[in-house]
């Protein structure tokens, strides 16, 4: 084989297909007989300077892929699959590569980077390849061009995969001086300096100490300011991506530089070209994230325990950095609104300034308003646009009432607009200006009559598809506006139009161009929620309709792949919409009865669009089950034989994990909807369940449900959980104890493990709920202790959230309540029965504190016999 | 290491309306979840879970059995009403409190939980049953919606309209719960004190306790009716005070207490509640009342004039064929009017029971021939019940003592009794 390698690795990129797929079939072969072979084949390929480039980086890619994969399950199998490799073919691939680095052909050194790095992210975590960043360092200092700029590039790599706590600091401030000394002036060579700019945004996330230090932190801030000035273009543009990097890993640090970057991003913004000014803009854009989050988080007032004060810069830089973000706007490019993919300075100087007047509220009023009253009404479309786009992104953030005065006009205006300004442009910016009116002003604000506004909006929904697709979008915060509940809407007296004016467009020719489609599609569930009972009936109307939507779409024969695609997408929205119609009607009695008529046919269509094995329609045709599984209640039982393998699919889809939790989601539904009649499905659907739960391939995200689900098959069948008993509650207690060994969690951890107790305690409440008055009761006399256990913990941990407690001290009440006197030692013995009983009593929160009455209620009755 | 991507969202909403659909999937069944597991818990508000509109369409839908037609015959006779009858199975609390006059008082009369009187001891008294003194006054249902109080006697007709300390009780600046909480309690208006005493608690905060044993309405009664303020003593907002009244375990020490202790109210009688017993509209034989000279003023039924008539009165109503029946569900059969007599007669007819020609068979009591009186007081919503009439009789002739209760108690349950009581009277 290793003779060969070279010819089979240029087969692979033939374009002949049978050859490619010859070629690609001997290396998996090749891989699965000898994995050593394979990887000394593969790099001494890369490392040979006489084979061609073709073969030596296609090497290098496979070297790479069969180091690392996306999904986290195959990753561990590949780490773990490269530590277990003899050490000696390890040692010769890692030799080759470092070898590479120095070849003359830059494609090969490239690529060598790129798997060193890889390997390193697997060998540092485990203290192996100590001498690699050494190795390198020493590289850098050699005289060659290509060897620094391939090592700097390879330093870069690195410090992308390899988390900063398995490097010491002492390599670290190697590291960072080998790279700030590639970035220098004095570098003659700009690739180096390409490479070593790049690095260092990569690096960046290991300088937390050289920050914290003002005479490192200004010398690194020196070079990146002075490299965003030379005279090479993608050097700028990445000492910018530098730049912005800095301003949200640190931008507590950045005080003293604040009125230096100014200069430079004003600059950059002004004269630059556009991929160095769009950084420059992205700067100040960072910034006003990080703002917003601290202020969100603290509001107006710190205290000294706040971790990030905020600054205000966007505040200070207010007077300067709106005239610059104004003068953006000026900018922009014929057609970019129907480039779905275009992004351009007007577009991030429009976006940029949303953000400061998010950042800073009321103040940026006065500043931008004199901009749109000199440039609205004037000749030149991009004066009109540039107006209009400014006053569009100011409104969210200012208070209501400093904007409410000029919004009344400006609607008034806008609407006039939107029929007669000749450029399709303005329009479109118009429309969503007036669509962002409504979605951050809606309500008595709004002087102009609702009939006015309508009548327009249907009027611009005619428009070409992307003002079309803008109308629809206002349309769709109009109506959400007006969900008032109880009164009556202002969209009533219209309301049989509003529809037909978005069926119109569901059925125009070209509403497949800018999402007009999905636009008006979505639109109209809005207009459907928000539906009163005096207009409900007109949605009964539309539930045959869109049926007869959904079956021209099954009937539909021979498509192309292309065709099929968008079939696919329709039939997605369709199921949405009827998704969203069964939820309104079948939620209110009075209509659910006449709604439920079409349950038959509703529930065919559906099966046929399972049929389509597409991720998004079938996530939609099971939500939609789900809501009409409840509304139909025991009546669903007559579907569920059809229904059942697609539950099944679904319970297995592991890929599309979105499916898997919607899936599980239904099953909850179709437990309340049919009670104990869903027990004959139950034997497959646990076992589907079970399997879910121990699979290492399915998103941790569905977890927590799969344990509610349990509680809501346990609640439906009562007693007959007993069978799942010996299953359920050991995975039960094994996700209980890993639940409470969550120590240095980051947010995101806690909250998920918020969820998952949430759903533990979920099964536990169902379970136990179920067993009640059974005479099975005392066989869950043996979990009892875990139970109490679990919930202890929880109360020691102090780290769990309100639905959390609320789940927990119902569970206590459930055990008391199922279990009595039976329990009742177990549960004085507890510390939950007492102080976690007391401290819930005492929450200021309603429901936590109605669990824990009823809870006291059941324990002293369990207590005292 | 390509330039980043900084491309941001534009011109676009944030949240895609699929997100927003999954969201509120997501909502509906965590809500429902928690319905499911709040049923499971007793502590369902289903009997009220009717949206507040209604199409007349669907007017034919089925009435389960534990609802009163009462209030199907109100709505007959409330023209306002009709446009909108109920459709559901359940009958809305919010939609009665709608009704006026005698279609309100048609229904609220038939809401109450009526107790029989006991003829003979319970089995297990003191095993599974609560004791408390009767307060002498008048009982109602006091309801709390939308910022007032009412009061409704027995009959259904209105005692008093109040502002009141209960949640939603009263129009105060401080909101004390969301408007369309609502609470339901069966008092008993005490005069002398103007208090309402609350001897049973049917829904609080918009929860419904009728589908709870009585064990724990009495537990939320004692929880929940302090935290409101509505035990203090009366103010602008609060123009009577509530009180609740101390229930004992049916042991020798609760009984003892409970007819012979001093209370703040005047003792017309003891309750006995049996503890496992759901809140039931109409008769139950799972509450009942018992009364003797010592504990009430009231043992035997009294004329307009406040004299205990020489014989014994019933009450019975008169159905389209000439049968006298009692208010029981199913109605017990006294006797048969005569043709002529219907002519003049009301629905409720007052007459006197002849002793000799009363007889009990198989412990079932046969009144024989009646003598009639005349028509019974306008303001009656109802016949006598089968054990009033019993009761009556034997008080008149071989009444049931204390003694009896006494003795039918299992002596070896006294010992631990005392830490229950303390845990109820709170």
């Amino acid at each position: 084989m290793a003779v060969e390698i070279t010819q089979v690795l240029l087969n692979a990129q033939s374009v002949d297909a049978s050859a490619r797929k010859y070629a690609e079939e001997s290396l998996n072969q090749f891989q699965d007989q000898n994995l050593p072979s394979f990887f000394l084949a593969l790099s001494g390929e890369l490392a040979n300077n006489d084979k061609p480039v073709d073969s030596r980086k296609l090497a290098g890619l496979i070297l790479k892929n069969t180091l690392d994969a996306k999904e986290q399950h195959r990753k561990n199998d590949l780490i773990q699959r490269w530590l277990s490799l003899d050490m000696f073919v390890k040692a010769q691939v890692k030799g080759c590569l470092l070898q590479t680095l120095s070849s003359p052909v830059s494609d090969a050194r490239s690529t060598a980077s790129q798997v060193i790095a890889k390997v390193a992210g697997i060998e540092l975590p485990h203290k192996q390849w100590p001498e690699l960043i050494s190795t390198l360092l020493s590289n850098i200092q050699q005289q060659q061009s290509h060897v620094k700029q391939a090592t700097l590039e390879t330093l870069g790599y690195l410090c992308e995969e390899v988390s900063p706590d398995f490097v010491d600091q002492d390599q670290v401030n190697k590291i960072l001086t080998a790279v700030v000394q590639g970035m220098n002036a004095s570098e003659v060579n700009n690739d180096v300096r390409l490479s070593a700019t790049r690095a260092l945004y990569n690096a960046l996330g290991f300088a937390q100490a050289n920050f914290s230090n003002d005479m490192e932190r200004d010398y690194l801030m020196r070079v990146v300011c002075e490299a965003t000035l030379t005279p090479e273009l993608k050097i700028r543009q990445a000492a910018f991506e530098c730049l912005v990097a800095i301003s949200s890993s640190y931008y507590d640090k950045l005080g003293s530089y604040m009125q230096d970057i100014f200069i430079i991003t004003a600059k950059a913004v002004k004269e630059d070209e556009e991929p160095v000014a769009l950084q420059a803009i992205e700067f100040w854009s960072s910034i006003c994230d990080e703002e917003i989050d601290i202020l969100d988080e603290y509001g107006s007032d710190f205290s000294a325990d706040s971790d990030t004060p905020c600054f205000y810069f966007i505040r200070q830089a207010l007077p300067a950095l709106v005239p610059m973000l104004l003068d953006t706007l000026l900018k922009q490019e014929e057609d970019q609104d129907l480039d779905e993919g275009a992004w351009n300075i007007a577009m991030a100087g429009g976006t940029c300034l949303g953000l400061v007047a998010r950042t800073v509220g009321d103040d940026i009023v006065p500043l931008v308003m004199p901009f749109i009253e000199e440039n609205i009404s004037k000749p030149d479309w991009r004066q009109r646009e540039a107006a209009t786009y400014a006053f569009g992104s100011i409104l969210e953030g200012p208070s209501p009432e400093k904007l409410t005065p000029t919004i009344n006009v400006a609607l008034n205006f806008m609407l006039t607009a939107l029929i007669n300004d000749p450029n399709n442009h303005v329009k479109d910016t118009t429309a969503w200006t007036v669509g962002r009116i409504f979605e951050f002003m809606h309500g008595p604000t709004v002087e102009i009559p609702v009939r006015t506004i309508l009548s327009v909006l249907l009027q611009c929904m005619k428009d070409v598809p992307n003002v079309a697709e803008k109308a629809c979008g206002a349309l769709y915060f109009l109506a959400r506006g007006c969900e008032v509940v109880g009164s009556a809407s202002p969209l009533s007296p219209l309301f049989a139009d509003i529809i037909q004016a978005l069926l119109s467009v569901t059925h125009r020719e070209d509403a497949g161009e800018s999402r007009l489609r999905t636009a008006a599609y979505e639109t109209l569930n809005e207009v459907v929620r928000c539906a009163t009972d005096e207009t409900t009936p007109i949605v009964m109307q539309l539930v045959p309709v869109i049926m007869v939507e959904l079956h021209r779409t099954l009937e539909a024969q021979k498509l192309t792949s292309d065709e099929r695609e968008k079939q696919n997408e329709l039939q997605g929205l369709l199921c949405g919409c009827l998704q969203v119609i069964i939820q309104k009607l079948g939620s209110a009695e009075p209509t659910k009865y006449t709604f439920l008529q079409y349950t038959d046919q509703m529930m065919d269509l559906f099966l046929r669009v399972f049929a389509c094995r597409n991720a998004t329609v079938h996530e939609e045709a099971m939500l939609a089950i789900g809501a009409l599984a409840y509304a139909a209640g025991h009546n669903f039982l007559k579907y569920m034989q059809g229904f059942y393998p697609y539950l099944e699919m679904g319970l297995q889809n592991f890929e599309e994990y979105q499916v898997c939790a919607i899936t599980v989601g239904v099953v909850g539904d179709l437990c309340r909807a049919l009670d104990d009649k869903i027990l004959p499905f139950c034997d497959g659907i646990m076992t589907h369940l079970l399997k879910d739960l121990s699979s290492n391939q399915l998103h941790r995200s569905v977890k927590p449900p799969i344990f509610s689900c349990f509680g809501d098959i346990a609640l439906a069948i009562g007693e007959n959980f007993e069978k799942y008993l010996i299953y359920a509650m050991p995975m039960l207690q094994s996700a209980a104890e890993l639940s409470t060994l969550v120590a240095e969690a980051d947010d995101e951890m806690i909250e998920y493990t918020n969820q998952l107790r949430n759903g533990i305690l979920e099964a536990h409440s169902g379970i136990l709920q179920g067993f009640k008055n059974s005479p099975k009761t005392q066989l869950l006399m043996p979990y009892a202790s875990n139970i109490l256990q679990f919930l202890d913990s929880l109360y020691n941990e102090k780290d769990m959230d309100d639905i959390v407690m609320k789940a927990a001290v119902g569970v206590l009440g459930d055990l008391a309540d199922t279990l009595g006197a039976n329990a009742g030692p177990l549960i004085s013995q507890s510390v939950s029965s007492k102080d976690f009983l007391e401290e819930c009593l005492a929450s200021d929160e309603h429901l936590i504190k109605e669990s824990a009455q009823w809870a006291k209620f059941a324990v002293s009755r369990a207590i005292s016999g | 290491m390509a330039p980043h991507e900084l491309r941001r969202p534009f011109k676009r909403p944030a949240i895609s309306d699929q997100q927003r659909r999954r969201d509120l999937a997501l909502i509906r069944q965590t809500q429902q979840r928690s319905d499911s597991q709040n049923r499971a818990r007793r502590l369902a508000s289903s009997l009220f879970d009717l949206p507040s509109h209604s199409f007349p369409d669907a007017c034919q839908a089925d009435f389960p059995d534990n609802v009163d037609v009462g209030y199907a015959i109100a709505l007959e006779q409330s023209p306002e009403l009709e446009a909108s009858s109920p459709t559901v199975r359940h009958l809305d609390f919010v939609q009665a409190s709608k009704l006026k006059g005698s279609a309100a008082r048609h229904w609220f009369a038939r809401q109450l939980m009526l107790t029989e009187w006991m003829i003979d001891v319970p089995p297990n008294l003191d095993r599974d049953w609560y004791v408390f003194a009767r307060p002498a006054g008048k009982r109602c249902f006091v309801v709390s919606s939308n910022g007032s109080t009412v009061s409704r006697l027995r009959n259904g007709s209105v005692l008093h309209h109040f502002p009141s300390s209960l949640p939603n009780g009263a129009r105060t600046k401080e909101i004390s719960a969301p408007s369309h909480v609502y609470c339901i309690l069966d008092c008993i208006f005490h005069e002398p004190d103007q208090t309402y005493y609350v001897i049973d608690m049917v829904c609080w905060r918009g929860y419904s306790l009728y589908d709870c044993s009585a064990e724990f309405r009495f537990f939320w009664l004692n929880s929940k009716l302090s935290e409101t303020g509505a035990c203090n003593p009366p103010s602008t907002y609060h123009r009577y005070r509530f009180s609740v009244v101390p229930i004992y375990d049916c042991n020798r020490i609760g009984l003892h207490k409970a007819y012979t202790g001093g209370f703040a109210f005047v003792k017309d009688g003891l309750l006995f509640y049996n503890r496992h017993a759901h809140y039931q509209t109409g008769n139950t034989p799972l509450a009942l009342v018992w009364k003797d000279e010592l504990c009430s003023q009231y043992v035997l039924d009294t004329d307009s004039e406040g004299h205990v008539p020489a014989e014994q009165q019933v009450v019975l109503e008169l159905q389209d064929d000439g049968k006298l029946t009692t208010s029981d569900d199913p109605p017990i059969l006294f006797g048969c009017l005569e043709k002529e007599i219907i002519q003049k007669a009301g629905n409720f007819l007052r007459f006197s029971v002849i002793d000799e020609c009363v007889r009990i068979v198989d412990g079932k009591l046969e009144l024989g021939d009646l003598k009639f009186v005349g028509k019974a007081n306008r303001a009656r919503a109802f016949a006598d019940s089968y054990s009033k009439v019993f009761f009556q009789y034997t008080a008149r002739h071989s009444p049931l003592q204390f003694q009896d209760l006494i003795a039918s108690l299992d002596p070896n349950l006294d010992e631990n009794s005392e830490s229950n009581d303390m845990e109820m009277i709170d």
